[in-house]
């Protein structure tokens, strides 16, 4: 039966089909769904871990213990996990160990663009790339008999078009693999410098057998249309080529990205007039092709930065370029914005109020720093406000006037190795957790702090407060975000204190169901003054009626968190 | 056959999931090769939303560029003129009179556009704007806003409107598949 399948989707069908046992990821766009579709198979174990460094040491750890085992990120998260994955490559798996890693060129939910095939060059680990669903899920099969041939994890590479893309998928049985015997094998697994040097050997060896396999496997393929115009592409890239040029052009399709092969390349250069890489981000492929001798043209055509589409391709290598369709100039833009009811909202109000320097992080709250709020003032990774505002008080603490700002899910990630060295080298700085009870803005996933796991099982909860003790700070407090008064009150005191403290602001995510939903409010339009203080909280429920020039609600939208009733002075704000 | 571009577009939360879903029921059952796309993430918090629908013999790009799109259903209008560029020469744009204020407009930025429709249709291009939201509340629920527009598309197009309700069966909660039914035939009875 053909099914349409979420390219995620389908890597987790593979997961299945292929014998995966064991699943451990933390969510990350555009990867999270893989876990989720994962978690949904009872014949796999699935969790989310803290981090992505525990959640693939989880996967290498159950690849010794003789499991096929899986770990899904998304790019970022492999600079996170990278540690572990860059001595797995030494000692390679027991039973197969795929980790899938998906890039997001474009931006669309990321705070950089890197390449994530860099990780894979580097670290010696070969890397697939599928460009549909059907392979997203064949591709894992692929990838865990490279993993047992050869004895190395193995990457998947996924871009946010074949991630976020449904295509349909011819559906499968599952495979069942025997656990794989365990024996113990330091020379294999304990990576001390006496091992880890001839080690070194047998990684560089295993890569050039891996090249020399690249040659003739069946990830690879030629498609010949004529020799005048040749275009080497994986993954969406490839897709995006097929679309502009047809059977115009010959394709050398590459469905592993690492190790290139360099016979396979060379003949297909040799054959065609005029060769082209089409390939997004950076030019892994190019460069391969160039340092062989190759003359292809790659880079100086196609950008390092944002996606590639078809329309480029037919411009660039076709020399056509789009007709010019109707369009209406100066709409304004529609950015992303905190919901209606948000929990986070009420505190990012309070921080713009006092005008402090917030060091922000990774979350919906993220969105704080947008009009009209414009309350955050820094954004680096996940973990980074708390130790990076260490690091601004060590070097400008006479004012104090920063805090720090974390979800709940990203503090467990790694803010709280920033609170340990705050208390630590005695920081006198405040951290603010929004504590909203779910990973939000991957769409509501469990974290180590909600008490129910990704299978959705009771589990034992993180307690926040003590954890905070725990390490060493002393003050810690609890407000309701809501409470804007009181929120202003704390942050006061805390920012006044000379020591380092952690509030934490407790509210559920309006999305989840632990949060309350009230009937929408209403706004008496013979009571607004036209002030637009409440208006000043960017709610997207609230609006200025054009005409009377009065605040009204939109009645589809507000969830009756009250917020704007704080904020009006006439009372012209109530609940219906 | 040659490839046809659907695409749908909204503000995030608006419900342009299960329109998508619905297509996707639907168009692999005609025999069609089908490819759905929609960036999930950030822009799902209120930002401005799009889906790309694809149907043919093969389809090779997930993704529906500028002057490609055989329909546009768009669920606000600020979004309709947003995407108009993608629209085909001869395409078909169908969207809600709904307006929803972007943050620009709910900051004091600038003013929601005015006339919008007007403008639409002084580009030459072919508009169907009809008061959608009422429509949905007619059948029971602002939520089947995305229904009622199907029921719009499935008369344009002319695909069976029984599809539509097979498909509405096969994936909405049992408590709602009437509704959504009712919003369906209104949206079918508008032409």
């Amino acid at each position: 039966m053909k099914k349409l399948l979420l390219g995620n989707e389908a890597v987790a069908r593979g997961l299945y089909e292929y014998g995966c046992r064991v699943v451990s990821s933390y969510p990350g766009t555009p990867s999270t769904e893989i876990t989720e579709f994962a978690a949904t198979y009872p014949e796999i174990y699935a969790e989310w871990a803290p981090n992505e460094k525990v959640a693939v040491e989880t996967a290498i750890g159950a690849s010794f213990g003789g499991a096929r085992s899986f770990s899904a990120m998304k790019h970022v998260g492999l600079n996170v996990a990278a540690d572990p994955v860059f001595t797995a490559s030494y000692t390679g798996v027991n039973a197969g160990l795929v980790i899938a890693v998906a890039d997001d060129p474009g931006m669309h939910s990321s705070q950089n663009e890197q390449d994530s095939r860099n990780h894979a060059v580097s670290s010696k680990i070969p890397m697939l790339e599928p460009s549909d669903s059907t392979e997203c899920r064949d591709f894992v099969g692929i990838a865990y008999e490279i993993s047992e041939k050869f004895d190395t994890p193995v990457f998947i590479r996924l871009c946010t078009r074949i991630a976020h893309s449904q295509s349909l998928v011819e559906l499968g049985s599952r495979e069942e693999y025997d656990l794989k015997p365990v024996e113990k094998n330091p020379r294999k697994y304990v990576m001390t410098p006496a091992n880890a040097i001839p080690k070194h050997v047998i990684v560089e060896n295993r890569i050039a057998a891996i090249r020399e396999w690249a040659e003739t496997c069946s990830v690879n393929t030629v498609e010949e249309n004529g020799t005048d115009i040749g275009v080497i592409a994986s993954g969406t890239c490839y897709q995006y080529a097929k679309e502009a040029l047809a059977e115009k052009a010959s394709y050398l399709k590459l469905g592993m990205v690492n190790p290139l092969p360099v016979s396979l390349i060379t003949d297909f250069c040799k054959k065609h007039k005029k060769v082209y890489v089409v390939e997004e981000l950076d030019p892994v492929i190019e460069n391969h092709c160039k340092a062989h001798g190759l003359d292809v043209v790659g880079k100086e055509l196609f950008p390092l930065c944002g996606e590639i589409t078809a329309t480029m391709v037919k411009e660039k290598i076709l020399g056509k370029a789009p007709e010019k369709s109707a369009s209406i100039p100066d709409l304004p833009v529609r950015p992303p914005v905190m919901c209606s009811g948000c929990p986070h909202r009420g505190m990012f109000y309070v921080l713009k109020k006092l005008g402090v320097f917030v060091n922000g992080d990774i979350g919906c709250y993220t969105l704080g720093g947008a009009a009209p709020l414009n309350a955050i003032d820094t954004t680096v990774c996940m973990g980074f406000s708390v130790s990076g505002l260490h690091g601004f008080l060590k070097a400008n603490g006479e004012s104090k006037k920063s805090v720090a700002v974390i979800g709940d899910s990203t503090f467990v990630h790694s803010g709280i190795t920033g609170l340990i060295n705050m208390a630590y080298n005695r920081s006198n700085g405040t951290v603010i957790v929004l504590d909203n009870s779910i990973t939000g803005m991957t769409g509501h996933q469990q974290n180590p702090a909600t008490g129910i796991t990704l299978k959705g099982d009771m589990t034992t909860a993180v307690d926040l407060e003590a954890l905070c003790k725990a390490v060493g700070i002393r003050r810690v407090r609890v407000v309701d975000p809501q409470e804007i008064d009181e929120v202003e009150k704390v942050v006061r005191e805390e920012l006044e204190a000379d020591e380092p403290s952690v509030i934490i602001a407790r509210r559920p995510c309006i999305m989840i169901k632990k949060a309350v939903i009230r009937p929408p409010y209403k706004i008496d339009s013979e009571k607004c003054r036209k002030c637009k203080m409440c208006m000043k909280i960017g709610c997207p429920s609230l609006s200025v009626d054009p005409e009377k020039g009065t605040v009204r609600v939109d009645d589809t939208l507000c969830v009756g968190c009250g917020l704007c009733k704080k904020l009006c002075k006439f009372g012209a704000i109530s609940e219906n | 056959m040659k490839t046809t571009n659907i695409m749908i577009v909204g503000v995030g939360g608006q419900g342009t999931l299960l329109a998508s879903r619905l297509l996707g029921h639907i168009l692999p059952g005609m025999g069609y090769d089908v490819k759905i796309s929609e960036v999930h993430g950030m822009s799902q918090r209120g930002g401005s939303v799009v889906t790309f629908v694809r149907y043919g013999s093969k389809v090779a790009s997930p993704i529906i560029e500028k002057g490609e799109a055989d329909y546009i259903i768009a669920f606000e209008q600020l979004e309709a003129a947003r995407w108009l560029s993608y629209l085909k020469k001869g395409g078909k744009l169908i969207t809600s009179s709904q307006q929803i204020d972007p943050m620009p407009v709910i900051t004091g930025a600038c003013g929601y556009p005015e006339g919008l429709d007007e403008k639409i249709k002084e580009t030459g291009a072919d508009l169907l704007c009809a008061d959608i939201l009422s429509l949905a509340n007619k059948a029971g629920s602002p939520k089947s806003v995305n229904v009622v527009l199907l029921g719009v598309f499935a008369r344009l197009t002319g695909i069976a409107p029984d599809l539509f309700k097979e498909a509405i069966d096969e994936i909405v909660k049992e408590k709602f598949r009437e509704m959504n039914k009712t919003a369906f035939d209104l949206g079918y009875a508008i032409l």
